[in-house]
């Protein structure tokens, strides 16, 4: 929620959000990176500091609120978007962050998270997807790839994944973007994007375990192949991806594809306008689903529908009653419908 | 059957049971003698008791629905144990019931249903109207289909729509019995189907129709009056348990100054709490329908940590669900109220009937040492005070509450006097001022050891809380060992310090008796009603029953110690009377349980408490 006090006055920084406490993931965890991020957004939001809220379930990425000088709640595991659907009902002027991963959120906390998605209160998820489970120690998550083997599938695993992204859009999410834990622009850039959307944000945010799943996204992020296994999408462009612009995406039939541009008469103009507004979802589905090495995979903001957050409902409904009702106060209650008099 | 019928005869009480089809609308016709009743100026409580299920299978023994209200000019606190009048609209409503009837009860009947069908659905080999199984009881025998029928004939209604006014026919003839007037109920009509003019007239007609035909054929050797109660002055009204919880919680987040926030899934017999509040969006008060059980009690969680008076309402497998999360506000010392509507267990047991036995899973049912306060509602209005003083204990204290009412009282309903809002004692949360130099987030006050309120969005008092164990005072994380062994006795020492503030255990009844009759909860009415029969028959017998059961009131041991012999009675198999045996080591306790799903008989525990003051 915006703040009718203006930035200057405020002058926060980054030092504002700091916490005072030993930050204790893993050395070369990305969750560093990511900590930093949002240490780096926070202050150019133009929210006073005490109106944030970090909530967070359990898990490596969760203990995220400690690690950050705002109001905190490090809760339990898959709970943090029922906590933080309730903190928005309660006080809608709060800005209230869910920091979760992918055993938090699509396995134990699956079915909170897809009804956060459904209800739409202007919560901003940041999903640390590191597809294994780290602070138990590296059993597959529900977004390990099929066939890994961790330490309970020593086989591989017989179960295939979860999207996050096309678990949103199935949800009926109306905001949905990807991030890359390597890249901190981005990750700053997006994190404003969710901040600034009324409604839920999720933000997917592809994190490496150093420890027990390292390189997992490595072909989207390593510095030798991420130039062809990364487009970041931007509203009102064309889906063009690599740094020399060379190749992009367009609709043949019902189906996303890769296209060079130059070859075979195709030019810039062929290609695929990115439109993260419409209320359809097919595009953006695709968009979601695409991976490498058939497509790059998407990243940025791939959908952010305008749609009234729950809590403005609920609130305009309170004011309307406030304004029509006749009860005025309990004691007007007590003393509805059939009463009578001893006297 | 004796043909005077101007004999009025008066009765200090009596017990009325409607039972019929799961559709025949018995609900209604309860309700409308219970209002009647309530204009009379009768003491009265009511209790439904309906199936599980919808519509069950018409005319079978599982569909029957019934109501039975208990009415006097004395002090009503139970339901009643059996009924003097029963009204059978058909076969399987006669079977079901017969065991809820006194001997000489007096039973009005629908003859139109007696047909060899419905006898059959309802198991019958023979007709009991004309075998001798009734022999013993007054059975007046209507064609209330027919008549029915032919009362709205000028109306010009189909068939169905006419007979579903049957039960008005019923509700004629009992208010002929009971002297009544009915000008009350046919406001009612007037207002309830405004829409339906026809409908208004049709239950008119029928209504009047069961009246004058009670009249007509003598049916009843005499007809009844009941004087009015000596109720203390005042203004009254009928309310179930729920309306009263949710009235209470209402009542409570309005004087606290705070919103009410309820984030509830729905479970029977607990939804009508969720329903009610729901209603009351003009004083603020946020309904939230929850995905599940967990997200229920965690969204709640939120909306305290937030500021808000959060409540949420569940029974039995849902407060199971909601152990984890119960933890999370013992260990972030969040206010929080838990109201757990008991119904038969376990799993999902008996789920429209009632039962004693969450308390087990109320006082230790969460992993690691985690104390919170359990109360219990002693009856249908008292969920009111309950509910209120639930969400005092709670703020001021800072922990989590669970009052545990259950199905009898929830659904039952009785009469209760309007108290005024600014009546109520105080609710002081201690909510942390902006910019406090002084705060910490697990600093304690000196008196109750509660930590303050530091609500998100105050200047100057950011701070992080959570499940993992805190530093004591500073509220960091810490492993500490001897951190932990302080903080996990401050937990329980703030729990017990309660006691402070809650009253002092009474003694109803003979304060010199050697014997002493212990209870909790939902049995108040049925075991003080015992006592004061057993009393008025000359015997010494004492009563000690409980709203606080964690913490115990301060004297329960000195109470305790001044009887010879201690009977715990309670719907479970000894849930309570084995928390006073650990609690209070070196007391005696007898113990005596039913559970069958069904509240104590007033009945049977004079029976039990006879065989000790026999001894």
């Amino acid at each position: 929620m915006e703040q009718a006090v203006s930035i200057n006055e405020m002058k926060l920084t980054k030092k504002d959000f700091e916490s005072d406490q030993m930050v204790k993931w893993c050395p070369g965890c990305g969750d560093h990176a990511i900590l930093k991020s949002v240490e780096n957004v926070f202050p150019e939001l133009g929210i006073p500091k005490e109106k944030f809220v970090v909530v967070s379930g359990i898990g490596c990425s969760s203990r995220f609120p400690y690690y950050m000088n705002t109001y905190g709640f490090h809760s339990i595991h898959g709970r943090a978007a029922a906590l933080a659907t309730g903190i928005k009902l309660a006080n809608p002027e709060l800005s209230v962050w869910m920091i979760t991963g992918d055993g938090d959120s699509m396995a134990i906390g699956g079915n909170h998270f897809i009804h956060l998605a459904r209800r739409n209160p202007d919560v901003n998820v940041l999903l640390f997807n590191n597809r294994i489970y780290g602070l138990t120690k590296g059993q597959y998550s529900p977004t390990t790839p099929k066939g890994a083997k961790t330490k309970t599938s020593p086989q591989g695993t017989f179960e295939p994944p979860f999207n996050p992204g096309a678990l949103v859009l199935g949800a009926r999410g109306k905001f949905f973007a990807r991030v890359v834990d390597t890249n901190m622009k981005m990750m700053s850039e997006v994190f404003a994007e969710a901040a600034k959307h009324k409604g839920t944000s999720i933000v997917e945010i592809l994190a490496n375990c150093v420890i027990f799943n390292n390189k997992i996204h490595g072909l989207i992020t390593g510095r030798e192949t991420k130039n062809d296994n990364q487009i970041f999408l931007e509203a009102g462009k064309p889906m063009i991806f690599r740094q020399e612009r060379d190749k992009g995406l367009v609709l043949r039939g019902t189906r996303l594809e890769v296209v060079n541009i130059g070859e075979n008469g195709i030019t810039e103009d062929d290609i695929l306008i990115h439109d993260p507004t419409t209320e359809d979802p097919g595009i953006h589905m695709m968009l979601a689903e695409m991976k490498p090495p058939e497509f790059p995979a998407a990243m940025g903001v791939i959908r952010a529908v305008k749609s009234q957050p729950l809590e403005d409902a609920v609130w305009a409904s309170i004011e309307h009653e406030k304004e029509v009702s006749p009860l005025k106060s309990v004691d007007d209650l007590l003393h509805t419908g059939n009463t009578w008099e001893v006297s | 059957m004796t043909v005077k019928n101007d004999r009025v005869v008066e009765l200090d009480q009596a017990v009325i049971r409607f039972a019929g089809d799961s559709g025949d609308g018995m609900q209604l016709t309860g309700n409308l003698f219970s209002e009647s009743t309530a204009f009379a100026g009768n003491d009265f409580a009511t209790f439904p008791d309906y199936p599980a299920e919808i519509r069950a299978p018409q005319g079978t023994v599982s569909g029957v629905s019934g109501f039975q209200i208990h009415f006097g000019k004395v002090d009503i606190h139970t339901s009643g144990d059996k009924a003097d009048v029963l009204v059978a609209m058909n076969p399987a409503s006669l079977k079901a019931n017969m065991r809820w009837i006194t001997e000489e009860a007096v039973i009005i009947l629908d003859t139109d249903a007696f047909i060899e069908k419905n006898l059959i659905k309802a198991g019958y080999e023979s007709n009991p109207l004309t075998d001798d199984s009734l022999t013993g009881h007054v059975v007046v025998q209507a064609p209330i289909t027919t008549l029915t029928r032919e009362a709205v004939k000028d109306l010009h209604i189909d068939n169905k729509s006419a007979q579903k006014s049957k039960n008005m026919f019923a509700l004629g003839m009992i208010f002929y019995m009971f002297n009544r007037t009915y000008e009350r109920t046919f406001r009612f009509f007037e207002t309830k189907f405004q829409k339906n003019p026809l409908v208004v007239e049709a239950n008119k007609k029928v209504l009047s129709a069961g009246f004058n035909f009670a009249h007509t054929i003598e049916a009843f050797a005499n007809t009844f009056k009941i004087k009015p109660a000596a109720l203390e002055k005042g203004i009254y009204r009928n309310v179930t348990g729920n309306l009263a919880t949710s009235w209470g919680l209402l009542a409570a987040a309005e004087r606290s100054g705070r919103k009410l926030f309820l984030g509830s899934y729905p479970i029977t017999p607990a939804s009508e709490i969720l329903q009610e509040i729901a209603r009351h969006k003009q004083f603020a008060a946020i309904a939230f329908q929850a995905e599940d059980e967990i997200a229920g009690i965690v969204s709640t969680i939120g909306a305290s940590f937030a500021g808000s008076v959060g409540v949420t309402s569940t029974s039995g497998p849902g407060l199971s669900l909601k152990s984890e999360a119960l933890g999370l506000a013992v260990m972030t010392e969040l206010p929080l109220v838990v109201v757990n509507v008991q119904r038969g267990g376990p799993s999902t047991g008996l789920p429209t009937k009632s039962e004693q036995s969450d308390l087990n899973q109320a006082l230790f049912g969460r992993n690691g040492e985690a104390p919170l306060i359990v109360m219990a509602a002693q009856s249908s209005s008292d969920c009111f005070y309950s509910a209120y003083e639930a969400v005092k204990l709670s703020v001021e204290h800072m922990t989590p509450v669970i009052l545990l009412t259950d199905g009898s009282l929830a659904n039952g309903s009785e009469v209760f006097k309007i108290p005024e809002v600014s009546g109520l004692p105080d609710i002081n949360p201690p909510i942390v001022e902006a910019n406090d130099p002084d705060f910490k987030p697990y600093k304690r006050d000196g008196e109750k050891l509660r930590r303050a309120w530091a609500i998100p969005g105050t200047e100057g008092l950011r701070h992080r809380i959570g499940g993992l164990e805190k530093e004591d005072i500073y509220g960091n994380v810490s492993h500490d060992p001897l951190n932990h062994e302080k903080m996990s006795r401050l937990r329980e020492e703030k729990v017990e310090r309660v006691a402070n503030y809650i009253p002092e255990l009474e003694v109803d009844g003979d304060p010199d008796a050697d014997f002493l009759v212990v209870g909790w909860g939902g049995t108040h009415g049925m075991m003080l009603t015992a006592l004061e029969q057993l009393r008025d028959e000359g015997h010494s017998i004492a009563m000690a029953h409980f709203k606080h059961i964690k913490p115990l009131p301060r004297n329960t041991r000195e109470v305790f110690s001044r009887f010879k012999k201690i009977l715990v009675c309670e719907i479970n198999l000894g849930q309570f009377v084995n928390y006073l045996r650990m609690s209070l080591p070196g007391i005696e306790f007898d113990q005596y349980n039913k559970i069958q799903g069904l509240p104590f008989m007033v009945k049977e525990l004079k029976q039990k408490f006879l065989e000790y003051l026999s001894d």
